[in-house]
């Protein structure tokens, strides 16, 4: 997946120029970046001009809805928030709602502390605000293709959130002019994104019991708590039981 | 709901959307982590991305969905096969695709 071949690189450093291609590497990882966030952007697509859409149809002004994907930006989160402002319900209400949706990007946050580590410090606030199920997917599948895990992050996440910024424009300022049904073959991209990503990401028995193990609780936790709780619940204890199962060797 | 609340809404989800993400981040690169943790770590992205797909497959409106007519489902059992085969992200993105419209066209 490099852009640059490494002889180049190499040649480079016999030719002294270290500072150059140390350059050059960190530019080639966030193009690199760039690249990886197209899946995510095409999948964003269908979900964003949906909430758009659905945001002026419950009588959202578009402006506001934009706002919410510009400075929010957790996608499952602001479609929660819709309905229920559309139902009347308490700011309050709709926030702690809110909280209870993303509160899984802990486990993203601190899981990819463990390949940012020791950066300057205004990288975190950045970089962190970036975190999102699908960015976070992808990195961890990509990292070690990278030599500079910051600049591939970096642009990973600000490429996916212009698309999930302007797919949720287009709905929201062109609802009227989109004939845009639901339940399209668009949907599917982000489901066989994760699907390519959890298999890459799958190397040994431990990894997939784990992943069938968090699969089974997901869907138990759904079924009979609902709501929100299935993922962080479900990835919590899967992962433990990895954990333990690496204690047992 | 009145334009002055949109602001005081937004601010409020900002607040706590942020802080999850940026937190754990800011505090736990800066430490040396136990070696548990690290490994409890470890397990979260495969434990994480199969606890969102598995529903977003198998479920509708919060119920197993089970059916020929799970169009998700169906298109599922291609969409792996080409991701072992080929492990390229944007393949199987495509391949995933057009098996969704495959079946779709049949139902």
């Amino acid at each position: 997946m490099r852009l640059i071949p490494d002889s180049l690189i190499k040649k480079e450093k016999d030719d002294n120029l270290m500072f150059e291609s140390s350059r050059e590497s960190r530019i080639k990882d966030f193009k690199f970046g760039i690249k990886s966030a197209l899946p995510i952007i095409l999948g964003y697509l269908p979900i964003g001009t949906a909430y758009g859409i659905l945001a002026v149809n419950k009588g959202i002004k578009p402006v506001y809805a934009v706002f919410m994907s510009v400075f929010v930006f957790a996608g499952s989160s602001q479609l929660v928030a819709l309905e229920m402002i559309a139902s009347n319900a308490a700011i309050l209400a709709i926030v702690a709602m809110t909280f209870l949706v993303n509160l899984r990007h802990v486990l993203l946050s601190a899981s990819l502390s463990l390949h940012l580590k020791n950066l300057p410090s205004f990288w975190y606030p950045i970089l962190g605000f970036f975190i999102t199920d699908e960015a976070f997917a992808v990195a961890m599948a990509e990292f070690d293709n990278v030599d500079h895990k910051k600049e591939y992050y970096l642009a990973l996440g600000i490429f996916s959130y212009l698309g999930w910024v302007f797919s949720s424009a287009f709905g929201a300022f062109l609802s009227e002019f989109i004939n845009f049904k639901s339940g399209g073959a668009l949907d599917f991209v982000l489901p066989a994104m994760f699907i390519v990503l959890l298999l890459i990401q799958i190397s040994g028995r431990k990894d997939l019991f784990v992943a069938f193990t968090a699969a089974v609780l997901s869907l138990f936790f759904a079924v009979v708590i609902g709501g929100s709780w299935n993922i962080i619940l479900a990835a919590g204890l899967a992962a433990l039981l990895g954990v333990y199962m690496d204690g047992g060797e | 709901m009145e334009e002055n609340n949109y602001f005081i809404l937004i601010a409020g989800m900002v607040f706590v959307t942020y802080l999850p993400r940026f937190l754990p981040l800011i505090l736990l690169s800066r430490r040396d982590l136990s070696s548990g943790i690290v490994r409890w770590l470890s397990y979260i992205p495969v434990a994480v991305l199969s606890a969102l797909l598995a529903p977003g497959i198998l479920l509708k409106d919060g119920e197993l969905f089970l059916s020929v007519k799970n169009i998700s489902l169906l298109a599922f059992f291609p969409t792996i096969f080409i991701a072992v085969k080929t492990k390229n992200i944007f393949l199987t993105v495509i391949g995933g695709f057009f098996s969704y419209l495959f079946f779709q066209s049949l139902i």
